[in-house]
């Protein structure tokens, strides 16, 4: 480090070197993900389908929440978050091993947060949209799922499992 | 005339702003260690028996300290170094005595019904929760009053520049007003959201609300909020911590370019806390996620400055060889350590934001203990602990009497880093084991609902670091009210003075453009415009107020 003198626009140079390696690094860590998202599929939720949270429980899908088997090995959960008992329902859901099941989410009331562990499956879950997101289960076990947005003062009781068998 | 005297009438501003502060502190960090040592399996709550549930403590301790003590304490420390920075009195004094006025309104309207538990809504207040509406006009009231006192500053510099033209604004007052301009940008989605959705909501005069909306809203504001935590500690970083090390500051110029390009990317980056949101396409959230890795580019800027002005600062004290020098920086002066352990803890703080607006890196983190992990060591340590070092040169400052005493306030210091190392590396390795952010976990795990045994060595360290982390809070306190009633007075030659440091690169060396504000709030716009306009449109055009409200608590 050398103590600059008359200079106009004078950059130390490491400083411009470090100011270089931040921005490689920085664009390096974008692409990483990038890649990971497009080409690996790692990615987030995206908008699925609107619904109304004051009727959503009476006709439709989520009227009859749980797993309906697909074939093939692909099923289907239509699974509700609620704040009046702080629940999921279902609250229990067994799939065998190699199984592809797709989740969708939604509130009839305030937000809620799903995350089901041991997977990449993060979502929120809000009165008025849908949350969309597939799990494939190539190991057998349980995989929780748990609330983890605050929902009132149960929330800390809102949890459930994937049974794979 | 010296400042001290020249600028009494601004001093108790500061004075007022600086205790609320600290009295908000006061009550909301109470909570900490009783979170923590909850999540360890003990609970302690009868030592706040007013308090009726973990989630009331958990709405006190976020709303107090991240909202209230942050902001009374920035508005405090931003008009009094604008002042002492410019030398010159605030344009129109009757705005500080405006803005302050409105805080302490907006602070009691939104307390009262958080105390009465008629509020417990987290300081995020995600709709359809429905708190109290006088907690909604608290709290916009509370944002108001900050504003004010940023007109103030605007007015202040404005005036500035009229008499002297063609000049730079001095360093620290233009880093202030950058802070203050960025916060009245970023804080226009909160107070629409307020406005035009919670007030007329939780007052009846619309039915339902549109939570995706809400959401989005808030986080346009939620992001900037870190970064008008952030910008006042790096300020001291900058322009105080070099001086009270005994150098100088490295580049002027650099510190410029890292201020303006807050002002231009703080604002266009919040969809990174909604990246597991079901109302925002893919593309808008990378979009958002690239923006945020940008804003790390000007925290990377300042990371080599301050290390640089800690160089010259160790080599002025003799210091030699390539890192030694870090033992011949004075670390027997609180103000000075506290702040260095500060921007120690920084560095983690910021590979873990990284980490988290990193697309889809996030699913991995979003919303679990690993969230409430990291910013314990952002605002939680790195501002906190910053705006603690500047009480204990600002305080003596304020009230004329010496700090109660320095080796309390030395040990305050080194008990929030330990402290805080302990009690955030177990909320992080907690959060990548599946434990879920602002849930009440001892619950949880007695009542088997969600546990794992892995979690039991970490949950020894979330209380552990909770327990150094509240002797740590106790010393903070010790040291205030024993300054304010039993410091010794001192001489005015005593009297600390603001401790800002010369440049050895100065602002004329570098190019005016980074000395300007047309062209970085011209920038601040295009991106805010490009990065929430098709977005916030279509969710507008779309809007759904269908939720009704709830208060599940």
């Amino acid at each position: 480090m050398t103590t600059p003198t008359t200079h106009d626009h004078w950059i130390d140079p490491y400083e411009k070197a470090w100011m270089v390696i931040s921005v490689v690094v920085l664009i390096g860590i974008m692409i990483a993900v990038t890649v990971a998202g497009f080409a690996f599929g790692i990615q987030a939720p995206s908008p699925y389908q609107r619904v109304d949270p004051n009727t959503v429980t009476q006709s439709g899908p989520f009227s009859k929440p749980g797993l309906t088997d697909l074939g093939g090995g692909q099923y289907e959960v239509y699974m509700i978050g609620t704040a009046s008992g702080w629940i999921w329902e279902p609250k229990e859901i067994r799939v065998p091993v190699g199984s592809r099941v797709t989740f969708y989410l939604t509130s009839k009331d305030v937000q809620h947060g799903f995350m089901l562990w041991n997977t990449n499956l993060n979502m929120m879950v809000l009165p008025g949209q849908v949350s969309k997101g597939s799990v494939t289960f190539e190991k057998p076990g349980e995989y929780p799922y748990v609330c983890h947005e605050y929902c009132g003062i149960g929330h800390q009781t809102m949890s459930g499992k994937v049974i794979v068998e | 005339m010296p400042a001290r005297e020249k600028f009494a009438f601004e001093r108790k501003i500061t004075s007022v702003h600086i205790g609320f502060a600290m009295f908000a502190l006061f009550l909301g960090t109470l909570y900490g260690p009783l979170q923590a040592l909850e999540h360890a399996g003990v609970n302690l709550y009868f030592l706040a028996p007013w308090t009726q549930t973990y989630y009331q403590g958990l709405t006190l301790h976020g709303v107090l300290n991240a909202l209230i003590f942050t902001t009374f304490f920035i508005c405090g420390f931003l008009t009094y170094v604008t002042v002492n920075s410019l030398d010159r009195h605030t344009r129109f004094p009757i705005l500080d005595i405006v803005g302050v006025v409105l805080m302490i309104i907006g602070l009691v309207m939104a307390a009262i019904p958080i105390l009465l538990n008629m509020a417990t809504v987290l300081y995020t207040f995600y709709p359809p929760l429905m708190a109290h509406p006088t907690f909604y006009i608290g709290a916009t009231l509370f944002v108001v009053g900050s504003w004010v006192v940023g007109y103030s500053l605007f007015f202040t510099l404005y005036a500035w520049y009229q008499e002297h033209p063609n000049q730079r604004a001095p360093l620290p007052a233009f880093m202030a007003v950058i802070t203050m301009a960025m916060w009245q940008i970023a804080t226009l989605g909160l107070a629409i959201e307020e406005l035009a959705l919670l007030i007329p909501w939780s007052l009846g005069l619309i039915s339902g609300i549109d939570p995706q909306l809400a959401r989005t809203l808030f986080w346009y504001t939620g992001h900037p909020l870190v970064y008008f935590w952030l910008l006042p500690a790096y300020l001291s970083w900058y322009v105080m911590v070099p001086k009270l090390a005994g150098g100088k500051l490295f580049s002027d110029p650099m510190a410029r370019l890292s201020f303006v390009l807050f002002l231009v990317l703080s604002t266009p980056v919040g969809f990174h806390h909604q990246i597991t949101d079901p109302g925002i396409s893919v593309g808008w959230k990378l979009f958002h996620g690239a923006l945020t890795l940008g804003v790390a580019f000007p925290s990377l800027l300042t990371a080599y400055n301050l290390w640089a002005s800690l160089h010259i600062a160790g080599r002025m004290n003799g210091g030699k060889g390539a890192l030694t020098w870090i033992l011949s920086l004075p670390w027997g002066k609180p103000e000075l350590t506290a702040q260095l352990l500060a921007a120690i803890i920084f560095i983690f703080g910021g590979i873990g934001g990284v980490i988290n607006a990193s697309y889809n890196v996030n699913l991995v983190v979003h919303n679990t203990a690993w969230v409430s992990g990291h910013f314990h060591l952002t605002v939680g340590s790195a501002v906190a602990l910053t705006f603690v070092g500047i009480v204990y040169w600002l305080l003596p400052h304020l009230t004329g009497r010496a700090l109660f005493s320095r080796h309390i306030a030395l040990a305050q210091a080194w008990t929030w880093f330990f402290g805080m190392i302990i009690f955030s590396r177990g909320m992080h390795l907690m959060g990548l084991l599946g434990a879920p952010r602002r849930t009440e976990l001892g619950a949880s795990i007695k009542s088997a609902a969600m546990t794992n045994p892995d979690w039991n060595v970490l949950l020894l360290m979330v209380g552990l670091g909770g327990t150094i982390l509240f002797i740590s809070y106790i010393l903070i306190y010790v040291n205030v009210i024993g300054t304010i009633f039993f410091g010794r007075k001192l001489a005015p030659n005593e009297i600390p003075t603001i401790p800002f440091a010369d440049a050895v690169t100065h602002a004329e060396q570098g190019p005016m453009l980074l000395s300007q504000w047309k062209p970085w709030l011209a920038g601040a716009a295009f991106l805010i415009v490009v990065s929430y306009g098709p977005v916030l449109i279509e969710m507008v055009r779309t809007i759904e107020l269908t939720s009704p409200g709830f208060k599940p608590w």
